[in-house]
């Protein structure tokens, strides 16, 4: 195969020797972060130090093992990423458990974390090409859209801290929210595949742009604004944000029509407006942030008290943080979950946020490029469509916790504890591996290829699916 | 599809490059405005669990921090806590912290610029800021002597010993009754702390309080000091042996009838011309009225700010009640000022100041608490110098006041301090506040008499003592000796 790729030109590497040398390095810093933690909340290293490593470093590697035979030419930097954060993420939540005393969130984000791992081997051995889930556009629209409702549902739903975003089936509970977002990712990369050149070039122009037929955007357009709605009723301010900027941003790589920006950049802030002169929970948000301490200590509702205390907490931190264990990151609420930024920023700095925030940008960078160097339409617009979601709401959960836009309430992604969360992401990280893997893949067979891997006809290459 | 992936990917890139840019915003440019913030309990904890520096009494902390296993890290514990609470102040979470605790806040925690080197060695050893020590003048055997004597007494005892080093001005002893526990209000269980604080805090008796410093009250007779003070320097009489009007009553200037009339109680004042000897040594309040009618109001005013009346003097130990005495009094309100009523108002340190000047050859030295700053590696990094406040009176003044005192406790009411082999010079009091109230008992002394070592005032507000029973001398005297005692021996 090396041989053929040659005659092309340039030929990516596997690099697994790479990623294995790079998972090393994620493994002490996951270690390392809990042993640290360890010796600086208790001043001994914790006695289940190996036991912990040892799982961790399990997990990490059989996930590597797998890469190695199903995905070989997969992204080398992407899983050490993730690992590193994950196992980052594992120790704060430990922190913030030995401060709580009562609780054992990192002994079950553990569990999770084997779950998502679990997931992750099961999506790669099953899905030898990304391509296949083409097929399923409707039907994950559909699941997506039933995830969505499923919180209401009387019975099963539950509210918890004013939005309706949970489920709870006996004893496990669930934001179906999480899952629906990769399953909306499919549908607006399936749809928006096959019907990009309708939407891009039929219908008739309208100011600035060209308006698409109905019966092409209509059936997207009804899909996203349900799940809008959805998300709207249950007051869940942070998945709206992120609906509405990754069906922009499909809608915008799929026609590549910029005009899509300005008018959803404009519906945007239309939207927003309206939304904050409405509905009271909006107003509330936007007033806790245009001053917070207007809300804090006595005397005041003291709803200012979680984004105060997170400013505080950062400000305590300052360059290089003051070290796990000399903080005081419990006197945030939800630190462990929402606002684990805030906890990272007093203990770690702004060393340690910046570090993290490298970490989640080369994940989005490593994204994008997957879809950059993708051979099909649908492998580009479902990386786009995974790197953009992990942006936005890095950019929305980050942003909110430091105070840069009005707080809305999503997880950080690997870091927060939840288990929702950190299985989605990981089975997200699968997909971007196995697009990665296929755009990397030197082409098997040149003759049944066209000689532009970049070119938008790859968009009515035949597939096989089987 | 390429080109508006790259767009996006410039897009998420400004995303990210915001998001950092406005971390460091926050945790470096606005760091120091947000850890400034009023609100801001995390700096204030940090503080509170940093390893606080010891009040030392000797060689014996009064106050010290201890490490415990709680979120605070170190617990301020007070192995004496009742004798020395009115000293060393409380220290807490809640409410502040009050006394040596407040004033010498900077040392104990470590900020004083004085720690400086300190601070840095711990930074670059990785050690947390450990506060420097605060080590008192406070003469150990002094207070115990003095805090046992006057909780001797019976009931509820509200009162205070001070006690001063004449030649220094050092601060020997300082007790307040009644006082309260700090350890109570340094503890971590802050459900417990605001009960007692509430305690505390309706307490009629106001044990929060330092007698010593922040309570003024009439002082009496003790007061005929100043008085003398200022019948001598201003030429009216130069020796202890001259005479002075007595008699049996005084008709205050200005004034007829009872209220104007000021009588001896019955002692021994003569009728006419008496030595002053026996006009000190029984108290005679008709020769002390007469003598500040004579020496005038502006004359008596001059003497007892010259003591330190009307001004601020103490530092390092908060807030202090400043002693009064009336700006215009009239000829009538200077007669009763001589004998330390009207609107004359002094706290027991001011009392004892003006023993130690007269001790010190007319010479009041500034009083302080605070011996030295050290490291908390018991480094001496600063010594409070010794510092003259004022010259209350000349050395020939100070010597015949000091054969008054002497004589007062040899022949007259002060006699219970004597201390058999020592010439001892004291001066009792006894004020009525009004006519329901009991008296206070109050008793200023020093000793010995030719060569000071150490002068003291004795206030007994209230105690289970009968009415007829209060005189400043016998319930006063004996503290006082105590006290003495202590620090002869």
């Amino acid at each position: 195969m090396a041989q053929q790729g040659a005659i092309m030109g340039f030929v990516h590497r596997r690099r697994r020797g790479a990623e294995l040398f790079l998972l090393v390095l994620a493994l002490l810093v996951g270690i390392g972060a809990y042993a640290a933690v360890g010796i600086g909340v208790q001043g001994e290293v914790p006695a289940d130090i190996v036991g912990y490593g040892g799982w961790l470093a399990a997990l990490v590697i059989v996930a590597h093992l797998v890469v190695r035979i199903v995905a070989p030419y997969a992204d080398p930097v992407l899983l050490p990423l993730v690992a590193a954060l994950n196992g980052l993420g594992l120790a704060v939540i430990h922190r913030l458990d030995l401060a709580a005393g009562d609780t054992s969130f990192a002994r079950q984000q553990l569990t999770w974390m084997t779950v998502g791992v679990v997931l992750f081997i099961i999506t790669l051995v099953v899905l030898r090409d990304h391509r296949v889930l083409q097929r399923f556009t409707y039907t994950s629209g559909l699941a997506a859209i039933v995830l969505l409702i499923l919180p209401m549902v009387p019975g099963i739903g539950r509210e918890i801290n004013g939005a309706r975003i949970w489920i709870s089936v006996g004893p496990f509970s669930l934001q179906p929210g999480e899952i629906a977002k990769v399953l909306l990712v499919v549908t607006f990369a399936g749809y928006l595949v096959l019907h990009r050149d309708a939407l891009a070039l039929a219908g008739r122009r309208f100011l600035f742009i060209d308006l698409p037929r109905g019966r092409d955007l209509g059936p997207i357009l009804v899909m996203w604004a349900v799940s809008l709605g959805v998300l709207v009723l249950q007051k869940d301010l942070g998945s709206s944000l992120l609906f509405f900027g990754l069906f922009l941003v499909m809608l915008y790589v799929a026609t590549e029509r910029p005009g899509w920006l300005v008018v959803g950049g404009l519906l945007f802030f239309a939207g927003a407006f309206v939304a904050a002169t409405i509905f009271s929970h909006v107003q509330t948000r936007v007033d806790l942030w245009v001053d917070p301490f207007a809300y804090y200590g006595e005397g005041t509702s003291d709803k200012g008290r979680q984004i105060v205390e997170s400013m505080f907490g950062m400000a305590w931190g300052g360059l290089i943080g003051r070290g796990f264990g000399e903080g005081s990151p419990w006197r945030i609420s939800y630190a462990e979950s929402d606002f684990i930024m805030a906890a990272i920023g007093e203990e770690l700095g702004l060393t340690g946020v910046l570090a993290v925030l490298l970490m989640f940008g080369l994940i989005v960078e490593r994204a994008l490029r997957a879809a950059l160097i993708s051979r099909d339409g649908f492998g580009k617009l479902l990386a786009t469509g995974l790197a953009a979601v992990f942006a936005l709401q890095i950019f929305v959960v980050i942003g909110g916790v430091t105070r840069l836009i009005p707080l809305t309430g999503l997880t950080t992604p690997f870091l927060s504890y939840g288990g929702s969360s950190l299985v989605a992401n990981w089975a997200i990280i699968a997909l971007l591996l196995r697009i990665s893997d296929q755009a990397r893949r030197p082409v098997p067979d040149l003759s049944a290829e066209s000689d532009d891997g970049a070119s938008d006809a790859e968009a009515t290459q035949v597939v096989k699916l089987s | 599809m390429n080109k508006p992936i790259r767009t996006i990917s410039i897009f998420c890139l400004v995303l990210f490059l915001v998001l950092m840019a406005n971390v460091t915003y926050l945790q470096y440019f606005r760091a120091d405005n947000l850890n400034d913030h009023a609100g801001n309990a995390r700096v204030f904890n940090a503080a509170y669990s940093r390893e606080r520096g010891s009040i030392i009494v000797g060689r014996d902390p009064v106050a010290t921090s201890r490490p415990v296993d709680d979120q605070y890290k170190y617990l301020r514990t007070y192995p004496q806590p009742f004798k020395y609470a009115p000293l060393t102040g409380y220290f807490t979470y809640s409410y502040g912290a009050s006394g040596i605790e407040r004033s010498q806040n900077d040392v104990l925690s470590g900020e004083d610029d004085r720690l400086f080197v300190t601070r840095l060695v711990d930074l670059l050893s990785n050690d947390g800021t450990k506060g420097g020590n605060v080590a008192l003048t406070i003469d150990r055997e002094a207070q115990d002597a003095a805090y046992e004597a006057l909780s001797a007494l019976p009931g509820n005892v509200e009162g205070s010993v001070v006690a001063l080093e004449p030649r220094t001005g050092k601060v020997l002893a300082m007790v307040s009754l009644p006082t309260y526990d700090p350890n109570k209000l340094a503890s971590h269980d802050f459900a417990e702390v605001n009960k007692y604080w509430k305690q505390l805090n309706d307490d009629p008796a106001e044990p929060l309080l330092n007698r010593g410093i922040q309570k003024t009250l009439p002082p009496g007779s003790v007061f005929k000091l100043v008085t003398a003070a200022a019948a001598i320097e201003n030429g009216e009489y130069t020796s202890a042996d001259d005479l002075v009007p007595g008699g049996a009553a005084y008709q205050l200037p200005l004034t007829s009838g009872e209220t104007g009339l000021i009588d001896n109680e019955g002692r021994s004042c003569g009728t006419d011309r008496i030595p002053f000897t026996q006009a000190m040594a029984q108290s005679c309040n008709t020769t002390f009225a007469r003598l500040a009618v004579e020496v005038g109001a502006e004359a008596m005013r001059d003497q007892a700010e010259a003591f330190g009346f009307n001004r601020e003097y103490l530092e390092g130990t908060g807030p202090q009640a400043i002693s009064r005495y009336p700006e215009d009094a009239n000829a009538p309100e200077t007669g009763q000022s001589g004998i330390g009523q009207f609107e004359v108002r002094s706290t027991p340190l001011q009392m004892a100041m003006v023993a130690a000047g007269i001790a010190n050859d007319g010479v009041v030295m500034r009083p302080y608490v605070v011996d030295e700053v050290q490291s908390a590696d018991l480094d001496v990094v600063a010594t409070t110098p010794i510092e003259e406040f004022s010259e209350a009176v000349s050395p020939a003044t100070a010597a015949e006041l000091t054969k008054l005192m002497v004589y007062t406790v040899d022949s007259g009411t002060a006699s219970p301090a004597a201390i058999p082999g020592r010439s001892v010079a004291g001066k009792t009091g006894t004020a009525q506040s009004g006519s329901d109230d009991p008296p206070y008992a109050w008793f200023m002394s020093f000793a010995p008499a030719d060569d000071p070592q150490v002068a003291v005032a004795v206030m007994i507000e209230s105690a289970a003592i009968d009415r007829g029973e209060i005189a400043g001398g016998r319930i006063g005297g004996p503290i006082a000796k105590a006290v003495m005692e202590a620090v002869l021996r």
